[in-house]
């Protein structure tokens, strides 16, 4: 008997994807685990260990710049949603207005320029502010973290924005509800899953990002990834893969709770 | 027609509303006068785009009117925001806050209001009995039936008893059934709070069987207004009767005026006496309207028109036959089943039409 | 009633002056620490470069000029600059190939997640994404590790026989262009999954109704439906492949450079910023421009549709 027709398929197409798929996960896969490497050339699997682990938590280096990470994350993704928040209520749910494409464009902004522009456009802007203020601390991070996150953080916000019914909050003002109290009734809690969305998005692109960092940082200000990318062009130990294996994990974690919020929702 | 200032409920004077601009811009209202009674079912009715619900959210506050006052006892309200006004809405689409439950819902109004805790929960409680949803008041709005999301709008609007209920095409998302249902529904809770409802839909059975009076718009403009049968029976534009049942329209000639009827002389040269709406003077060349259940068919010869029957179309209930007058007009005329078997009448057969007296009514030109 | 439209006129007004107010957070930390600082890069690409880097405040065109050209130290003669002309001409060419690469790869790919059943669909776009989202140094320093001398790749090709000295691949064109497919695929996949989950197979199967093969179906309906997601999907991979730093870095070892890379040099150990400000506006022109014919054309193809 003759297979079925189908429709859909073309050949070698599955075979292709089913590729794309492992040469997508082999690499992390091996990083993962050498990291259980118990010996220290990253060839050689000489038995599970939890050695470099250890030595990763043990090297001061790595905690710091891991805790410098979470914070500057922290407040810019917190930073970036309240103003990619604030922004989108601005530029949905009316009419287009004068100015509207240019807010557009300009949250959009960062997007669309190379980040190694920016980094040194950064370099160049903060390094007169440092000497023309006297300060060097975080904050510069923090900012330029802000101002890339910003629209990470603006587009699910918004998206959710335009998918709420307009109907809703009119009926809670044909129900007596001031403006303020239809924001903190109906447009906040509806708001919410966008909102953790966003501040989601924000807070791993925060986290993930070298190049910026790299041009703008002060002396002693390395986070994990530019403590790494140092590293990387030194000797090389399964400590690295260590270091990965956990910053894998927790970025896994946030984009896998984000996908089952966004399941949950539609 | 009118109505004194004080006894209107809802009173619009001249509201214009326009839509985009240049040479897009089109009126959605133009020119608007309308008085709503207090404790009256009134209905707006016409098809998509007449203006209808445009009113509405003027009336509601969702949209403010480019010239025109509205009245609310009294008061120009054209300027307030919609929570400043005493008047609540029942969406289309229910618009039921999908995180709170069937009584949170219901209970918003209130404490917007500032109302103290216990009134809310009592009057609450007062809601649900009303529409006889006291059994799922802890439910989230999305675990309850459509017909009972109706209810709970209804509740939720009723509740911080507003001067005016709108309700916005409420039945339009029910199947026929509960549609059905729901307007007898809807007329009790009417009666039973005693606030003067505007109810907006497209659908003629909904505004006939409903209504104590109808407003007609079409185009931005109000057409007529008067109570159900003055609007199946004495339609006064071509819209009007067009657009509520099935009709035949006839020319004919006016050939004199006694009162409140005048003598028409038809292309077939038959003359019949026809009413005519309030405040014209008809003369001249006009066009008649007689329903088609107002005709009987009788034998070749007998009755006002002939003709040969082109059509007969069984419908259970009755028959539609359909006639090619003798002058080339089209005329249908309904026959009730009242017994069983075919109505007597075959396409090719040679017929007379019967007229009722008082049934015919003269448009506007 | 004049009042009236007046009123209306005036809550407009506000509504909008409400709406830039509460955009203004955003806008001015775009404009502080991302659009602003363009406009002194620009400024210092007309600068002479300081003697241990940043600049001197006089006009020069100099920093324009070594774009494309280099003075002669002992004439003073201007002759086109070979190492800058290499550098962008491996930029352009890396990119390209990644793309092509990523678009070989990623099409059945996108083609095959959608058309799983629905449901599914969500699972497998998710596999595409968590790449994406997990950090670019972490996936580049994975590439890194498969491919040294030392690595998985080279280690199953002398254990199979089939070479005996391990195969220089790290530190190549050919690393930089694997890196680039490798962290840029997703951004591949997802524009064409996007186009494809709304192709009308109805469409597919008047196509063979009509006589098509599976290959024509492909080329002349499939394809041309889906265009929209190639191209965007191109752009998206192009793009950050010719701005790119990280993976050149890493990847090519300090001599295979990229645009990125000899932006990076001019503000480190070239000591001469005006000519990476030139370069840096340079690169975000070509950016720009890709991006200006990408929106023009996608416009224009909308409107072909609607036609």
């Amino acid at each position: 008997m003759a297979r079925a027709f189908s429709i859909r398929s073309q050949p070698g197409f599955t075979a292709i994807a089913v590729a794309c798929f492992v040469a997508l996960y082999a690499p992390i896969l091996i990083l993962v685990f050498y990291s259980f490497n118990a010996g220290t050339s990253l060839g050689n699997f000489e038995g599970f260990s939890l050695r470099w682990f250890e030595a990763a938590w043990n090297n001061s280096a790595v905690i710091e710049a891991s805790i410098r990470s979470l914070q500057i994350a922290s407040a810019a993704a917190i930073l970036a949603t309240i103003a990619a928040t604030m922004a989108a209520l601005a530029t949905t749910r009316r009419a287009p207005y004068r100015g509207l494409t240019f807010k557009y464009a300009f949250i959009n902004q960062p997007l669309m320029v190379p980040e190694i522009v920016t980094a040194v456009a950064l370099l160049i802007f903060f390094s007169r502010v440092k000497v023309f203020t006297g300060y060097s601390g975080l904050g510069y991070l923090i900012l330029a973290h802000t101002a890339f996150c910003i629209p990470f953080a603006y587009l699910p916000i918004r998206a959710r924005l335009e998918s709420m019914d307009l109907t809703l909050e009119r009926a809670a003002a044909d129900l007596y509800a001031t403006p303020w109290q239809t924001f903190r009734r109906i447009t906040l809690p509806l708001l919410w899953p966008g909102l953790l969305a966003g501040l989601m998005l924000a807070f791993v692109i925060s986290l993930d990002d070298v190049v910026i960092t790299n041009f703008v940082k002060s002396g002693g200000q390395d986070t994990l990834p530019t403590y790494m990318l140092g590293q990387l062009r030194r000797a090389i130990t399964p400590e690295m893969n260590a270091i990965s294996t956990v910053f894998l994990l927790l970025s896994v974690l946030i984009v896998t709770l984000f996908f089952f919020m966004s399941r949950k929702q539609s | 027609m009118a109505v004194p200032a004080d006894k209107a409920a809802i009173e619009a004077r001249g509201v214009s509303k326009l839509f985009g601009s240049g040479e897009h811009q089109v009126a959605a209202l133009d020119d608007v006068f309308v008085s709503v009674r207090e404790n009256e079912f009134f209905t707006l009715l016409g098809p998509s785009g007449c203006g209808k619900t445009t009113l509405l959210r003027l009336i509601a506050g969702f949209d403010f009117p480019d010239s025109g006052e509205i009245l609310l006892h009294g008061n120009d309200i054209a300027p307030l925001p919609p929570y400043k006004r005493p008047v609540n809405t029942v969406f289309q689409s229910y618009a039921l806050f999908p995180h709170m439950t069937v009584a949170q819902n219901i209970a918003f109004g209130l404490e917007m209001l500032g109302q103290p805790k216990g009134e809310v929960r009592a009057r609450v409680a007062a809601m649900l009995k009303l529409v006889r949803m006291e059994k799922l008041a802890e439910r989230r709005t999305s675990q309850i039936s459509g017909g009972q999301q109706q209810r709970v709008a209804l509740a939720r609007a009723l509740a911080p008893q507003p001067k005016v209920l709108l309700l916005d095409e409420p039945l339009s998302a029910l199947d026929y059934k509960l549609r059905k249902e729901m307007q007898i529904e809807l007329k009790r809770l009417q009666g039973e709070t005693g606030i003067t409802f505007i109810f907006v839909t497209h659908d003629q059975e909904e505004a006939l069987a409903m209504s104590d009076r109808i407003a007609v718009m079409s185009g931005g403009r109000i057409l007529q207004i008067g109570s159900p049968w003055e609007i199946y029976d004495r339609p006064a534009e071509r819209f009007v009767a067009d657009f509520i049942g099935e009709t035949n329209f006839l020319t004919g000639e006016v050939k004199s005026v006694e009162g409140e009827s005048a003598t028409v002389v038809l292309a077939s040269g038959a003359g019949i006496d026809a009413t005519y709406p309030v405040g014209t003077q008809p003369s001249g060349r006009v066009t008649v309207v007689i329903r088609p259940e107002h005709a009987q068919a009788v034998q070749p010869g007998a009755g006002l028109l002939s003709g040969t029957v082109s059509n007969v179309v069984y419908l259970g209930t009755d028959t539609h036959i359909h006639v090619a007058l003798d002058d080339g007009a089209h005329f249908v005329v309904r026959q009730q089943n009242a017994r069983s078997g075919p109505c007597g009448h075959e396409t090719g057969d040679k017929i007379g039409i019967a007229v009722s007296p008082g049934v015919a009514q003269i448009l506007k030109d | 009633m004049a009042v009236v439209a007046q009123t209306a006129e005036a809550r407009e007004r506000k509504d909008i002056a409400n709406r830039w107010l509460l955009s203004a957070p955003a806008l001015f930390i775009v404009f502080i620490a991302a659009i602003g600082p363009l406009f002194i890069v620009l400024a210092y690409s007309f600068l002479a470069p300081g003697p241990y880097g940043d600049v001197k405040w006089e006009f020069s065109l100099g920093g324009w000029t070594s774009v494309l050209f280099q003075r002669d130290i002992f004439d003073e003669t201007l002759s086109l600059a070979d190492a800058h002309l290499s550098i962008f001409w491996r930029s352009v060419k890396l990119s390209l190939m990644t793309t092509v690469v990523t678009l070989i790869v990623g099409f059945p790919t996108a083609y095959f997640i959608a058309t799983r059943r629905e449901r599914d669909r969500d699972i497998w776009l998710f596999l595409i994404t968590i790449p994406f989202w997990t950090n670019l140094l972490i996936r580049t320093f994975a590439v890194l590790e498969i491919i040294r001398n030392e690595g998985i790749v080279n280690n199953i090709l002398i254990g199979v026989g089939l070479v005996e000295r391990p195969v220089q691949m790290l530190f190549t064109d050919f690393a930089i262009m694997l890196g680039m497919v490798y962290v840029y695929l997703p951004l591949m996949v997802l524009p064409l999954y996007a186009s494809m989950e709304k192709l009308d197979f109805r469409l597919v199967e008047a196509g063979y109704d009509l006589y098509a093969t599976r290959i024509n179906v492909l080329r002349r309906i499939i394809f041309p439906l889906v265009k929209p997601g190639v191209v965007a999907g191109s752009i998206l991979v192009f793009i950050p492949s010719l701005g790119a730093y990280v993976t050149p870095s890493i990847l090519g070892g300090g001599k295979n450079l990229m645009i990125g890379n000899l932006i990076e040099l001019q503000f480190g150990q070239g000591r001469n910023w005006p000519l990476g400000a030139a370069l840096s506006i340079t690169l975000m022109l070509i950016v720009m421009i890709t991006l200006l014919v990408y929106v023009r054309n996608a416009s224009g193809g909308a409107e072909r549709h609607h036609g």
